[in-house]
């Protein structure tokens, strides 16, 4: 039953890790038709802007050592605004180009941030210790779980539970819809495009910034590259789930979370080194049967 | 003083010219059909208007406004509502929350949730059987409930000029006779001033008030819809007689 629980516990912390990560690409190619592949690095971003800059081994720690109720937020600010300066340096200049190369300039834009951070920290990995009381084990159903895994899933659940009351409710989530549906026609009806694309790109930043908090807690460590396996899975999430259907996208998130924790179980022990290869072999079976995704979005029609 | 006014305006996609030198002006108040064959150029003058597509030559004004080339959103803000080809519902949202998307542009002012209240009343109390299923998805609704919503949904944004491109497509003639009758009801009512694209022109000859006739992207005859009828210059210019 513990060893169970343990699992259990496992798949659904990896998933909210990746359904975070899904969410934040899905919100974008919603309104944009852009697959954003500078997400992993504004992740990867959030997590140094806790260091002061320095290239030596040891980290200086700069917002890091604020408490957890300003450094939270700080960070969700970092990731937010990146994001949204993102939209305004880059995208916005390539709003009216096709897909391809608006994702091209993402894969630029992430070379980018990814080697601003190289010239400001180095490629060294470096370890910090973010929220340390979060280690703590805890006793559930038996089960001695971190007490980070507990708050990765609950902060997970009451973010997916905001986001979906925020859509739902305010002006703001209708509009957000309704341009994510059909985007020529909310501004015929006098939607503001920059106000919705800005409004989810900060959306977006907000979300990398969680995964970055969620990461960097769970790995102790900063590393360059950290963004590039959370982006790639939960690329892989937002396919599955069907592109721009921000449901497909969590639902997908946790799904692979749990294929990837039941496997290292499951699979003999040498052959848990090549467990990606079977959990995106099991994504190729998925598209084979189902290319449009679990949940195909209504609106994927194109932007005018 | 005209509300709107298009002068020299001409479209293009690429190399192709949709719309060649049109001009026309509406005054407020009246009805205007812009009618013409498959390919005329119709639907591609109301996005010029709309802001959708930009002009590539010539200029749109709207009261006495230079409106050519401005976004959307600005141009919906000034009050033109557009009412697109093939309906365009938000197939995921409710009817209501399809109605209300065009209300947020006036959230800044004074009051506006109390019109915006008054405002769905009123399309309700025009298109009861949008009230009846104003929590169901607009996606799942008939055609005939579609079209109402759209013009529902248009109406909502509070427009001096709405400007709708084939509100007969697909319906049948029933369901095509109450849109028609709730419109001139409401042109009646708001003193909303009316451009209507429709392929056919027997529509335009039943309600009356002007019409345009458009061939290969050029208006060729503008004048009174009954009159029209009646002549032969239209069949002969609508069927592209003595041409060929």
């Amino acid at each position: 039953m513990g060893s169970i629980m343990q699992v259990v516990f496992d798949a659904l912390s990896l998933g909210s890790l990746y359904a975070l990560g899904a969410l934040g690409i899905a919100l974008i190619f919603g309104v944009m038709r852009l697959v954003n592949f500078a997400h992993g690095d504004v992740i990867a971003f959030c997590v140094f802007a806790l260091l002061w800059p320095s290239v030596d081994a040891v980290a200086i720690t700069f917002a890091g050592n604020l408490p957890w109720f300003l450094l939270i937020p700080f960070v969700l600010c970092v990731g937010a605004g990146l994001s949204v300066l993102s939209e305004v340096v880059v995208f916005r200049r390539f709003r009216h180009a096709n897909p391809a190369t608006m994702m091209i300039a993402s894969f630029a834009l992430g070379f980018v941030i990814r080697y601003f951070l190289l010239m400001l920290y180095s490629s060294r990995p470096k370890s910090i210790s973010l929220l340390p009381a979060l280690s703590q084990p805890v006793e559930v159903f038996g089960a001695r779980i971190p007490l980070l895994q507990v708050i990765t899933i609950a902060v997970t659940i009451g973010v997916l539970i905001g986001l979906t009351q925020f859509l739902r409710r305010t002006r703001f989530g209708l509009e957000m819809r309704a341009a994510a549906e059909n985007f020529t026609m909310a501004r015929v009806l006098g939607v503001r495009a920059n106000r919705v694309i800005m409004g989810a790109f900060a959306l977006s930043g907000a979300l990398a910034a969680a995964v970055a908090l969620i990461l960097g807690s769970q790995t102790g460590t900063a590393n360059i590259m950290m963004g590039a396996n959370v982006m790639l899975m939960a690329f892989i999430a937002t396919v599955i789930g069907g592109m721009g259907s921000l449901a497909g996208a969590v639902i997908a998130g946790f799904l692979l979370g749990a294929v990837a924790t039941v496997m290292q179980v499951i699979l003999p022990p040498d052959a848990r080194a090549f467990r990606d290869a079977f959990v995106y072999g099991a994504v190729i079976l998925v598209l084979i049967f189902r290319p449009q995704g679990l949940l195909s979005a209504r609106g994927t029609k194109e932007r005018v | 003083m005209s509300l709107l006014s298009l002068s020299n305006v001409t479209i293009r996609y690429g190399r192709l010219t949709a719309v060649r030198n049109v001009a026309f002006s509406m005054a407020e108040g009246e009805i205007l059909f812009i009618t013409g064959p498959n390919g005329a150029g119709k639907s591609s003058l109301l996005r010029a208007i709309a802001g959708v597509t930009p002009p590539a030559g010539g200029r749109i004004d709207f009261e006495g406004q230079d409106i050519t080339g401005r976004a959307p959103e600005d141009i919906a803000r000034l009050g033109i509502s557009m009412v697109p080809e093939g309906r365009e519902v938000f197939g995921s949202l409710t009817i209501e929350e399809n109605l209300l998307v065009g209300t947020g542009m006036h959230a800044r002012e004074r009051g506006w949730r109390a019109r915006a209240a008054q405002a769905l009343d009123d399309i309700y109390a025009t298109f009861p059987i949008l009230k009846d299923r104003r929590h169901t998805q607009a996606g799942l609704l008939s055609g005939g409930q579609q079209q109402m919503l759209v013009i529902g949904r248009a109406l909502m944004t509070n427009p001096r000029l709405i400007a709708i491109d084939e509100p007969s497509l697909g319906l049948a003639p029933n369901i095509t006779d109450q849109v028609y009758e709730r419109l001139i009801g409401l042109r009646a009512h708001r003193k909303l001033t009316l451009l209507i694209v429709e392929q056919s022109s027997t529509r335009a000859m039943m309600v009356g008030g002007r019409m345009i006739l458009m061939r290969g992207g050029e208006v060729l005859i503008d004048g009174d819809a009954r009159a029209m009828g009646q002549s032969e210059a239209m069949h002969a210019a609508y069927f592209g007689i003595g041409e060929h």
